[in-house]
This record gives C-alpha cells, sequence and structure tokens, in this order.
C-alpha cells in the first residue's frame, strides 16, 4: 500500500510539475519592446500580415503581434468572451452585425476614431471609399442610440454580385458580350441550359446569408430603399405586392431551372468548385471570389455584372462595403499607437500589397488603378453598393431568418411565396409587439 | 473505524467532485440562471423576464419543436440500425474468424475521420453529376429500379433520412468497440459449460450472451443517444445548413440563437429544455434496462 | 443422419456470409479514408477536376508544405502533452469514482451519481463564455492547466458512467479474495478492479483521447498565445474564410489521424486480450 501511494504521489507530482512548467516557458516574451496586438479571422491573409508586421517593425521599432483565430464562428465567440472578461487586444474585428456591433461600443469596448480620422482635413478618412466606413459609422441620431463617430478601420472592401463563365455562353451560341440584363432574360436562359446538361446558377444558399443578399438586392430594385427601410421599420408589412414578386422571383428561378439542384443544401464553397471547374453558367458571389477561382482553375474566363434587373422602378443594389474592418480596444493602453499603427497600414502603399497578394479590393481608393481587371470590375460596381450595417436601422433576426428559410421553402416547392410572406409578417409583428 | 471507512470512501470521489463542482456546476448555474434573462452576450446588462424565454420556446418557436422531432429521428435510426449493426459486427468479430484483427482495425475507421471528410466524400458519393459521382443513384438503376432515383440529398423527404443514416455509419465504430470490450469480459467457461450441457450456439447466445450484455446494450443506448447532439457538424458538412428546417437539430438552433440572432438567453433556456428532454429520454431508457435484468 | 459434408458445407456457406457481410461494411469504412489519402497529394486545380481517385502525379511536397506552413511542430508537442495529461487524469479521477459509485457505500452515493449522469446529458450552450469567465477568475486563462482541467471535466461523467456499468457486471469473488489477503479499498482498485476492466479502460482511454485530440474551439478561445494551441488550429489555417487549400488541408488531416490509430491499434489489444488474463496477472 505504501508503495502504491509512493507510485501515485511521484506520478502527481510529475503530473502537477508539468502543469506549472508549461505557461512557464511561455511568459518572457520579449517585454522590453512596444507591442501590439491584433486579433483577427482571416486566415488566409496571415503571410501578408505578417511580412506588413515585420515591415513595420523595421520602419519603426513596434512589434506588431497579429494573432489568427479561425474559423470565424469560433473567432466571434472568442472576442465576445473576451469582452466580458475584459482581455479584449488593442485592435481587433469584429464580425458580427450592427446591432451587435453598437453594444460593443455602448459597452466601452471600441475606441471612437472620428478625431483621428479628421485631423489634417479629413486625410485619413478621405483616403477611403465612404461606403467602406459606412459599415463602422453611426450617424447622429441612429437607431442604435450609439455616440455618433467612426468605430473602425476598413481593411478592404467586397461586393456581390453575378459572374458568368464565358466560355460556356459561347458553348450555348451566346455572345458572352452580352450577359443577360433583365430578369426575364435570366429566366429565357433556363431551358437553352437544361438542354445542354449544365447548371445553371450556383451560390452558397445552404448557409442562408446569401439568399438574403440576394433577396435584398431584387427588393432594393423593385421597391426602392425607402420602402425596404419602411418595411423593416415596420410601416409596411413583408405581405405587400412588392415583396410577395420579391419572393416570388425565387420561384421563377426554380421552376425555370435556373438553380442549380440542390442550391439550398449547397455551401459557397461547393458552388465555388462547380464554377470553378466550368460545369455551372452563373454564379452569384463576392469579390472574394477572384481568389479561389484563380486557386482552383487559373484558366477560367469570366465576366462580372450586377444581377440582372427585374424592374425598371428603381436601380439594381448589390451588397457591398467594407469586407472586414480592425477595431481599437478603447480600454487599451496602446491606443495611440494602435491608431498610428492602422493609419501605416491603410496608406495606399500597404493597401497596394495586400491586395496584390491576396486579390482583395482595397479599402484605400487611391490604389485602385494598380489591381486586376477582373477585380476592377468588382470594384467599379462599389457605387451599387448597399448593405445592411449602413441602414442605420435593422431588421430582427429571427425575421430574416425566417424570410431565407421561407425563400428556401419555395425553392423547394414546400410553400408558395404567399404562405412565406404571411408568416414572416406575422413574426414580424410579434418582435414589434414585443418591443413596445 | 467505521467513520474512517466511509471517509475513505469519499476519497475516491473526491477529485472528480471538485473538478465536477469548479468545472461543471459553477458554470451550469450560470447558463442556467441567464435563462431567465434577455441578453445578447456582448453589453454588461441584462433585463430579467423571468419565465419569458421559456415561455416563447414553449409556445411561440415552431422551429425549435421541428428540430427537437428531427433530432428524435436520427436518434431512432441511430439507436436501431446503428446498434443494431454495431453490435452484429463486434459479435462476429467476438467470435473464431479469419481476418477479425483486420476487421477491427477498419470499423473503427469511421468514428476518427473528420467530420469534413465524411461529408465531402459521401456528399460526392451520394450526389448526381455534376456535384458528385450519383453511385446511388446509378445501382438503382443498375438493380432495375429507376424509379427510385432520386437526390438523396436534395429532396426535402429523403434529406433527413440520409443525413442520419450517415451519422449512424459515422458512429457505429463506438458501439461495435463498447460491444466488443462487453463480450470480451464474458468469461468463455460459461459457453464451454453450456456447450457441454448439450446447448446449441442459438441458444447460448440467447441464454448467456443477451442477458450478460444488458447493462453493456443501455450504455450504448444512452451514449447513442448524446451522440445524435454532435449530428450537427455533419449535417452542415452534408447540407451546409438546415435544409428550410427539414434538418435541423437543436443545437444548430441553439447556436443560432447564440450567435446569429444574439440572444444569449435565449439559447440558453433551448439549452436547459433540451437537457431536460435528454434526461427523460436516457432515464426511460435506464428504467426500461432495469425491467430488462429483472425480467 | 446428415453426413459430416452436410454440416461442413453449412459452417462454409455461414463463413462466407459472414466474411461477405464484414467486407462490404469495410469497404463503406476504408474508401473515406482512402480517399483522404489519395486527395492529399493531389493539387488544388486537380483535386476537382481530375475524377480519378488516384492522383496521376503523387505530390508528396504537400506533407512538407502542410507541416511547415501549419507550423505543425510546436501543435503537435501540445496536442500529444495535452492528451496524454487529460486521459492520464480522466483514467484515475473517473475509475476511483467509477469504483466507489459500484462497490463502496457512503451517504448520498445516489444523488451524486445522479448528478453526474445528468451532466452528461444537459448541453450547455454558452459553457464557453462560463469557462473563460471562470478560468479568468481562476488565474488559469491562458495556461494549458486550466484548459487540462476543463477537458478532463468533459470526459469525466462519461467516463464514470462506462466505467460503472463494467465494474458493476465484474465478479466480486477476487476482491473477496484479494481483501482477505490484506489489501486495503485503495490496493484493490490498484490491484484487482483496474487489471479486471482493461478492456473498458481501453475504451475510456481511445473515447477521450479521442475527445482531446479533436478538441479547438475551446482552446480557441481561453488561448491567446500560438504557444498554447493544439493541432487542430492549424488544420483550421487550410480551411479559411474563402480559400480552402484542399490538399495541403487533406494532408494535415491525415497526419492528425495517424496518432489516433496508433492509439487504437496499442488500445485494441487490451479490449481484445480482456479479462482472463487481466485476472491472473491481477
Amino acid at each position: 500500500m505504501r508503495r502504491l501511494l509512493f507510485k501515485f504521489s511521484i506520478l502527481f507530482s510529475v503530473f502537477c510539475f508539468l502543469f506549472s512548467a508549461l505557461p512557464g516557458c511561455a511568459k518572457k516574451e520579449g517585454m522590453a519592446k512596444k507591442t501590439i496586438t491584433v486579433w483577427h479571422w482571416m486566415t488566409d491573409r496571415e503571410p501578408a500580415f505578417q511580412e506588413l508586421a515585420s515591415r513595420y517593425e523595421a520602419e519603426t521599432g513596434i512589434k506588431i503581434n497579429f494573432e489568427l483565430y479561425a474559423p470565424s464562428d469560433a473567432y466571434s465567440q472568442k472576442v465576445r468572451a473576451a469582452a466580458q472578461g475584459a482581455n479584449l487586444p488593442d485592435v481587433f474585428g469584429i464580425l458580427d452585425t450592427k446591432k451587435d456591433f453598437a453594444s460593443f461600443v455602448k459597452a466601452g469596448y471600441v475606441l471612437n476614431l472620428a478625431s483621428y480620422m479628421q485631423e489634417n482635413n479629413n486625410s485619413w478618412k478621405n483616403s477611403f471609399f465612404d461606403k467602406a466606413l459606412a459599415v463602422s459609422e453611426f450617424s447622429e441620431g441612429n437607431s442604435y442610440g450609439v455616440l455618433p463617430g467612426i468605430y473602425g478601420v476598413p481593411i478592404d472592401i467586397m461586393t456581390i454580385q453575378m459572374v458568368y463563365n464565358k466560355n460556356l455562353f459561347k458553348q450555348l451560341g451566346l455572345d458572352s458580350k452580352k450577359p443577360p440584363s433583365t430578369f426575364q432574360e435570366l429566366i429565357d436562359m433556363g431551358k437553352l441550359i437544361k438542354s445542354a446538361h449544365l447548371v445553371g446558377m450556383v451560390s452558397g444558399w445552404g448557409e442562408v446569408w446569401m439568399i438574403d443578399c440576394f433577396a435584398n438586392n431584387y427588393a432594393f430594385n423593385i421597391m426602392g430603399k425607402d420602402k425596404v427601410i419602411a418595411t423593416i421599420k415596420g410601416l409596411v408589412p413583408y405581405t405587400d405586392p412588392d415583396w410577395i414578386k420579391v419572393l416570388g422571383l425565387f420561384k421563377d428561378m426554380q421552376d425555370a431551372g435556373i438553380l442549380s439542384d440542390g442550391m439550398i443544401a449547397m455551401v459557397n464553397k461547393t458552388a465555388e468548385q462547380l464554377f470553378a471547374t466550368e460545369k455551372s453558367v452563373f454564379a452569384f458571389n463576392g469579390s472574394w471570389c477572384v481568389n479561389v477561382y484563380k486557386g482552383m482553375n487559373p484558366d477560367l474566363d469570366y465576366g462580372v455584372i450586377l444581377p440582372p434587373k427585374a424592374s425598371e422602378n428603381f436601380p439594381m443594389a448589390i451588397w457591398g462595403g467594407a469586407g472586414s474592418s480592425f477595431m481599437v480596444n478603447a480600454k487599451s493602453e496602446n491606443k495611440e499607437e494602435a491608431v498610428k499603427f492602422l493609419r501605416w497600414f491603410t496608406n495606399s502603399n500597404q493597401q497596394a500589397y495586400l491586395s496584390e497578394v491576396t486579390n482583395n479590393l482595397p479599402a484605400n481608393k487611391e490604389c485602385l488603378n494598380k489591381i486586376p481587371e477582373v477585380l476592377a470590375q468588382f470594384a467599379k460596381s462599389i457605387e451599387y453598393a448597399t448593405h445592411p450595417n449602413v441602414w442605420d436601422v435593422s431588421e430582427f433576426p429571427t425575421v430574416i431568418e425566417a424570410l431565407d428559410k421561407g425563400i428556401q421553402s419555395i425553392i423547394i416547392g414546400e410553400k408558395t411565396p404567399q404562405q412565406v410572406a404571411f408568416e414572416v409578417q406575422k413574426i414580424k409583428e410579434r418582435e414589434l409587439a414585443k418591443k413596445r | 473505524m467505521r467513520l474512517k471507512s466511509t471517509l475513505e470512501n469519499y476519497l475516491f470521489i473526491l477529485p472528480a467532485v471538485v473538478i465536477f463542482f469548479i468545472f461543471y456546476v459553477i458554470p451550469f448555474l450560470w447558463v442556467f440562471q441567464l435563462g431567465f434573462y434577455n441578453w445578447d452576450g456582448i453589453l454588461p446588462t441584462k433585463t430579467f423576464v423571468g419565465l419569458g424565454n421559456f415561455k416563447d420556446i414553449i409556445f411561440n418557436d415552431p422551429s425549435w419543436w421541428r428540430s427537437i422531432r428531427n433530432a428524435g429521428f436520427i436518434t431512432f435510426i441511430a439507436l436501431t440500425l446503428q446498434n443494431a449493426l454495431a453490435f452484429l459486427l463486434a459479435w462476429a468479430c467476438d467470435r473464431q474468424i479469419r481476418l477479425k484483427n483486420f476487421y477491427r482495425l477498419i470499423f473503427f475507421i469511421p468514428p476518427i475521420l473528420s467530420e469534413l471528410v465524411v461529408g465531402m466524400v459521401w456528399g460526392f458519393i451520394i450526389r448526381d453529376n455534376p456535384q458528385g459521382a450519383g453511385l446511388i443513384n446509378r445501382g438503382l438503376v443498375a438493380l432495375g429500379l429507376p424509379n427510385l432515383v432520386r437526390g438523396w440529398l436534395s429532396d426535402k423527404s429523403t434529406v433527413l433520412t440520409t443525413v442520419a443514416l450517415i451519422h449512424s455509419w459515422k458512429g457505429f465504430g463506438w458501439g461495435f468497440l463498447i460491444f466488443l470490450a462487453g463480450l470480451q469480459t464474458i468469461p468463455r467457461e460459461l459457453y464451454e459449460a453450456a456447450k457441454v450441457d448439450g446447448a446449441n450456439a442459438w441458444q447460448s447466445f440467447t441464454k448467456i450472451t443477451i442477458p450478460l450484455m444488458v447493462p453493456v446494450v443501455v450504455l450504448a443506448a444512452i451514449l447513442t443517444v448524446l451522440g445524435t447532439m454532435q449530428a450537427f457538424v455533419l449535417i452542415i458538412g452534408l447540407v451546409g445548413g438546415e435544409f428550410a428546417g427539414h434538418a435541423s437539430v437543436p443545437v444548430l438552433r441553439i447556436l443560432a440563437s447564440m450567435r446569429y440572432s444574439s440572444r444569449f438567453g435565449y439559447a440558453c433556456s433551448q439549452g436547459i429544455i433540451f437537457g431536460v428532454i435528454l434526461i427523460v429520454v436516457s432515464f426511460m431508457q435506464y428504467r426500461f434496462s432495469k425491467k430488462a435484468r429483472q425480467g | 443422419m446428415k453426413s459430416p459434408i452436410y454440416y461442413k458445407t453449412k459452417k462454409i456457406t455461414l463463413n462466407v456470409l459472414i466474411h461477405l457481410f464484414l467486407i462490404s461494411v469495410a469497404v463503406s469504412c476504408l474508401f473515406p479514408l482512402v480517399w483522404m489519402i489519395f486527395a492529399s497529394f493531389k493539387t488544388q486545380d486537380t483535386i476537382f477536376k481530375d475524377a480519378a481517385l488516384i492522383p496521376k502525379v503523387f505530390h508528396f511536397e504537400n506533407y512538407y508544405l502542410a507541416w511547415v506552413k501549419g507550423g505543425f511542430g510546436r501543435y503537435f508537442l501540445n496536442s500529444i502533452f495535452y492528451t496524454v495529461s487529460v486521459v492520464i487524469g480522466i483514467v484515475i479521477i473517473s475509475s476511483l469514482a467509477a469504483y466507489a459509485f459500484s462497490r463502496l457505500q457512503f451517504p448520498g452515493k445516489n444523488l451524486l451519481f445522479v448528478m453526474f449522469l445528468v451532466a452528461m446529458m444537459i448541453p450547455i450552450p454558452g459553457s464557453f463564455v462560463a469557462l473563460y469567465i471562470l478560468l479568468n477568475k481562476l488565474h488559469l486563462r491562458n495556461t494549458p492547466a486550466g484548459y487540462i482541467l476543463c477537458m478532463i471535466n468533459v470526459g469525466l461523467s462519461t467516463s464514470i458512467f462506462l466505467l460503472k456499468t463494467f465494474f458493476d457486471k465484474m465478479p466480486k469473488e477476487l476482491e473477496d479474495a484479494a481483501r482477505i489477503d490484506g489489501c486495503t479499498k485503495f490496493g484493490i482498485w490498484w490491484h484487482v478492479a483496474l487489471p479486471l476492466s482493461k478492456p473498458v479502460l481501453a475504451v475510456v482511454v481511445i473515447f477521450n483521447a479521442l475527445n482531446v485530440w479533436n478538441e479547438y474551439i475551446l482552446a480557441l478561445i481561453i488561448f491567446d498565445s500560438k504557444g498554447f494551441m493544439p493541432l487542430q488550429v492549424a488544420l483550421q489555417t487550410f480551411q479559411g474564410e474563402f480559400v480552402t487549400n484542399y490538399p495541403l488541408l487533406m494532408a494535415g488531416l491525415t497526419i492528425t489521424v495517424l496518432p489516433i490509430v496508433l492509439v487504437y491499434l496499442f488500445m485494441q489489444k487490451y479490449i481484445i486480450k480482456g479479462v482472463m488474463q487481466g485476472a491472473v496477472v491481477g
């Protein structure tokens, strides 16, 4: 028995020793140099970030510590947990909706950058696309109750549009310079595509947010921005004929055979494979796809278009704006240095480098002329871009979910557009009642 | 002396209880308490809503109950098919059979594979061209059953069953392992004694194997029920999301509340309700097994 | 009387049928693994364009790239350290507790056991945030010790439940004999109960090893420094937000699966050897 206890205590002490030894060896990381820690989730940009960090250290002697946490879902949870424990780093990104972003600001975690942006005649502010800044901006009298200001620095922009395969257009006997410009033309292509045993359109509509994006585009096109905002405010019901028309578009596309089989069970990465391997004529995708397609099929010949108009009443809108932004921790001791670093990070040299290496659109408009042709097509349409994060009001997440899932139901022929509109409105009214 | 003995007995469970209380009970109480609040998971302030979240879940959240029904279906398939398969294979590998070491190794491959690979490979096997090889449908045509051909992962009437079957395929290795361990602990003398008494293989199976395996079967059953909770990763891998609700499961709903609609308190209440349902189901299994053991 | 040939044919037919069944299941199990391994030798543009299972050109450098780009070396050691510590911790703590729940008497026994059972059932959705705050208060956040303790807790209930089920099944005679020989309770646990339960201990080891080996979300949330991250975190870098590097991912996954296969190979011996040898040794 004594021997047993002896064995046991040895085992246990080895255990405890290992416990204490590991944290011990990590602590001695350089305390002498000033270090700014940046948290991000952008796996594909990590090498470029590291390169820029070492350049900055060489220039200024300040060490930039980029910490990568992926996947983004886990990252988002980490940021929230860190906020609760007051352990946020000097610089971090927030991935959530504008409403959640507002909560971060209201809780005092995010530094207002307006004054820095306005220095020297707005020089920093003016270097960005307005739409890139808008997603982190809160205006006077905003519905979130946040002090007006700019709370983030955009590092790139994105737009979500349609791409079409030029080779497949030729194969179908179509003019590859004349993509469909109206929704009817798109629908009419259905038969042709089907008879050629091709896939019409692919997109990641299994993850619902891209459905939301597509629906929003056409809502803007059919009823205009004001009516969409009025719907969010609860002044126009989702049972309005215009909304039913928007929902009906999905049914039309499905009936015409435009949508790929299993469209609502598709993640965007699968959609990208299908488009990159020239199996699908169209894809609905964001500007990040340039990099993806390049990796999977460098010879892919494709063009970028706005989703074809379904109505002449209002201009087409697409989602776009800042792809990702960095926020400065308001409670950080290094916030001045952090702002300085971000200013350096977003000037045109660094932005051009990032864009070149990662094939993302720069947020700094001064270096737009340095980017490749396809990417430029995405960039040009930034003027059509809008985003829920710039609308100043936000829809209840439950309503958005009901709408997106309802559209999935329409696509699989389970519900009619009218039914879905009615169900969404019911949830909307319940949420409105709860709020009052 | 008696006291000392009891204290000694407590020493056995002390480490487990200490860890359990610090790392389970404290977080649990925190979550439990949050179930009565409205909180977005970010702001420092929370609003007390009493039983509001629970009422909302019970009366106003059809998609939640649908996810519970789906989970029930997946569990049912797993409990029956997965465990039957696992038991059969374990029984076969417990016998003196050639290649049994090879089989023992192979059958444990699915549990150790990442869900990502499983989703990709099965998606490829099942989906028709151009997304996959459509092996199932081709097989059906070859068997002269072309009217059974369908999009197994894109048809609303088959998507849940397909997911449940792949989940069972991924999980049977655990059942196999547990059953094999259980079968191995049955003393061989019992079988030999039965043989001497003139019992045939079937008799010794029903009279010796089955009764001795009841507790192990219950264990496997409860672990199967818990395993269904993990099905959500596979669902994301196979159909990308909830498939208009046809493939939603409770964990996905909880994650949706917590992450996408920022209703942390609501997510906590959902977790509690889900836990209660799981406890009731497992308790029923436990009772059932006790009866089976006595009867 | 039926001829011996009849019995022999019957036996052969049965064996053939059993083998056919086993082989068909085995093929379905093997295929994804084989696919993963072959895919790990392809390139990003051939992996989907090229439908053939076996690549035309084997890109062995994928493994090297995955190892270097993912920074596998450090992560690998971390993962091994976490897995070994957690598994040792769980085996000792849960077998002690399970033995007590199965064999010893003390007030509150049933209540405590039910609590462990219930804990197994309730998924705590916000547990990450809760654990984060808790570890922060205990000054264990961003330390391996905190992570290991959390992971021990994760596997504890299930392991206790598994072990108790098997302890309940075990014959008491050997323990009685040991007691008469003058063994204490701890001695019986160590010399009799543990050796007897080797098959189920092997299951517990595999179960928890796999669990820890595949965990990354908790690690990602409670660790700030790269130096502490486990292997799975490295795999995440190959599947970016937008770009997934499939060949490197598959190479990484293959590397990650290997140690688990080794653990399984090593442990399944104990599942098979079973009680009989164990009893003699103990």
